[in-house]
């Protein structure tokens, strides 16, 4: 499926170009805008942003194979991460990763059927002081325990 | 105890509370000085690096070229992706004009125009809160061309923030250029340093979010005032960051040299069911751990961890109970490390590959004596032979763990497993089965 740039976005696109002296300095944001208006990087996107920002289209995937934040396909409506590094581990991370597993019935890097969820373990994610910890797609949720991690699931149906 | 970087005053964050309570009235004094002088002061001041390393901010500063034909580059760096630091969230959240202060006066003390603040991915909500604090700095006439004006200067910087997607290794400093030129994150090989090549091969200096936010207050009560407080080699207020098996995890704002021991138990609240402590990490994962029965007296400043063998890296104080299983914990911190290599280096690619493995095999219970000088040997193979400190980062956790608990590793093994290495060829046959069972 061939990608284009909504109006608003060319419009971002050339904001975001204002902060740097090269265009290609652009091309993390430029995803995350590709990414927002998409679901996700395919490779239409990658050849559209090349063009774009006058990069040859191998960079562009260069870049977004490097990070963990661009999704190479579809992930849910509500992309659960949960945070399994020490500290949070110290308190309970995997139980609630393992919580999160049993009530999705996904395992890291899958999404549900219905394509409502999708579920991964991340690394710390700064909330080391508030742990456990999840992440629904921007927002963060700490400080939890199993049954408000189902409440939240559950409030997310 | 006075709080520097982050004071008690409510509203802190809002521009209009910031500038009342004095808020921009440093810059406004920075800029009567001459570069030189407050390089001179912050070097005075004996403020040191917050994010890692502990470097001299002055001294760094120091180190741009006078004069130079090329644009000149300032980068904070708010990666935080350190396990077990929070800090800089917490500047973003409740003192973000501070930090925007302190880079007004930084940018000018080393003649930059273009700042760059690089900030985790995963930072949404902190990014906004930034942004918006931001904003409202532009459009008070702060920051950008408009700052000529309104501090009646000929000097003016623009500030970006620049998001990152998601990779540890972006938090090092020349992987952190490297990103926000629009590469991979593969940090570069030094020399050349930053400040003689760096963004897009221009001068460039790079200071973590905690310590440019220091610089405000040290131009307005003067170098003698910071140099002060806390530990003389050290001095100033750290965040300290405390989590795990604590009462009252968070963030302390305190002066440096604080008791690790009164970090955790006047502060903290100490341990949940009044455990013993079993192993402390007092700066962040990549630090060497301390032993539970090492932590009497031990200062939380720089050079007092030096002479016990650590590091004060993020501040990031890890508690772990006498109940926690250490053999867990290090391969979870090990497959972090392995997760994060860029991959550049092949002692740092293979060996913390090599080190989650065998780690791995010590958690299933199959793992042996040999198996800890394997550990360790593997460690001290990474550390020193690659381009950045992610192969010390991933070494000293590994090294420090197995050796400072060397009791604990020896017991773990030899009570799981009496073979020393189970005999994986002979285990297809037969006759291994008898032996097994025999043995177990
Ligand atoms: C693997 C790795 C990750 C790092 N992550 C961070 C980070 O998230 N934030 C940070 O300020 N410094 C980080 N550093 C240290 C930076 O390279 C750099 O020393 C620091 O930002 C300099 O700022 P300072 O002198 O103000 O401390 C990291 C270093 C390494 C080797
Ligand atoms: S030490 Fe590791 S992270 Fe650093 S450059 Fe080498 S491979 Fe990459
Ligand atoms: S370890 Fe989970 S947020 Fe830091």
């Amino acid at each position: 499926m061939e990608f284009k740039f909504s109006e608003a976005n060319n419009k971002n696109i050339k904001d975001i170009l204002g902060k740097y002296p090269v265009k290609k300095a652009a091309v993390m944001p430029v995803l995350y805008l590709a990414q927002e208006q998409n679901g996700y990087i395919s490779n239409e996107v990658m050849l559209e942003i090349s063009n774009v920002l006058e990069m040859t289209p191998e960079d562009v995937l260069g870049v977004v194979t490097f990070y963990t934040m661009y999704h190479q396909s579809p992930v849910g409506k509500n992309h659960i991460q949960v945070c399994t590094n020490v500290s949070c581990m110290l308190r309970g991370g995997y139980e609630i990763y393992d919580t999160v597993r049993e009530k999705l019935g996904i395992s890291n890097g899958q999404v549900t059927q219905d394509m409502k969820f999708s579920l991964e373990e991340v690394e710390c994610m700064g909330s080391c002081g508030t742990a456990p910890m999840i992440a629904v797609n921007e927002d963060y949720y700490e400080n939890l325990t199993k049954e408000q991690v189902i409440n939240i699931l559950e409030s997310l149906k | 105890m006075e709080k520097i970087v982050l004071p008690e005053i409510k509203d802190y964050h809002l521009i209009d509370v910031y500038i009342k309570n004095g808020g921009y009235e440093s810059a406004k004094k920075a800029f009567t000085f001459s570069t030189d002088e407050i390089i001179d002061q912050v070097k005075k001041s004996g403020l040191r690096g917050r994010g890692g390393a502990a470097f001299l901010a002055g001294l760094k500063w120091s180190f741009m070229p006078k004069s130079s034909d090329k644009p000149k580059y300032l980068c904070i760096n708010g990666d935080e992706s350190e396990p077990g630091s929070f800090k800089d969230r917490q500047i973003f959240e409740y003192n973000p004009h501070q930090l925007i202060e302190g880079i007004l006066i930084t940018a000018y003390a080393i003649q930059a125009n273009t700042c760059y603040i690089y900030i985790r991915g995963e930072y949404h909500k902190w990014i906004k809160l930034l942004q918006k604090a931001l904003d409202d700095a532009y459009s008070n006439g702060l920051v950008g061309e408009k700052m000529k004006d309104t501090f009646g200067i000929g000097f003016c910087t623009n500030i970006y923030i620049h998001k990152g997607a998601g990779a540890y290794i972006c938090g090092e400093e020349s992987s952190l250029m490297n990103s926000i030129e629009g590469q991979r994150g593969y940090p570069r090989v030094k020399p050349p340093f930053p400040a003689q090549n760096g963004l897009w091969g221009c001068p460039t200096t790079i200071n973590n979010v905690e310590t440019i936010t220091n610089v405000p207050p040290i131009i307005k009560n003067g170098w003698e005032w910071f140099s002060k407080i806390g530990e003389p080699k050290h001095p100033g207020t750290i965040l300290y960051g405390l989590s795990g098996h604590i009462n009252k995890p968070g963030i302390y704002e305190l002066p440096s040299g604080t008791l690790l021991t009164d970090l955790i138990y006047k502060y903290g609240g100490g341990v949940p069911g009044d455990k013993k402590v079993l192993c402390v990490i007092p700066g962040g994962s990549s630090m060497p751990p301390l032993r539970g029965d090492q932590i009497e007296g031990v200062k939380m400043d720089a050079e007092s961890l030096k002479a016990y063998g650590t590091a004060i890296g993020t501040g990031g104080v890890i508690v772990m109970d006498e109940d926690t299983d250490l053999v867990k914990i290090l391969a979870r911190i090990a497959k972090f490390y392995y997760h994060e290599s860029c991959g550049q280096c092949t002692p740092c690619r293979e060996g913390t590959g090599w080190m989650l493995k065998i780690l791995n095999r010590l958690v299933s219970g199959e793992g042996s004596v040999k198996d800890l000088d394997l550990l360790v040997s593997v460690a001290n193979n990474i550390e020193g032979n690659t381009i950045c400190a992610l192969g010390e980062a991933a070494a000293w956790p590994v090294k420090f763990m197995i050796t400072r608990f060397r009791d604990y590793f020896e017991k773990r093994v030899s009570s799981e497993n009496i073979l020393p290495v189970r005999n994986k060829v002979h285990s297809m046959r037969n006759t291994a089965i008898s032996i097994d069972t025999e043995q177990n």
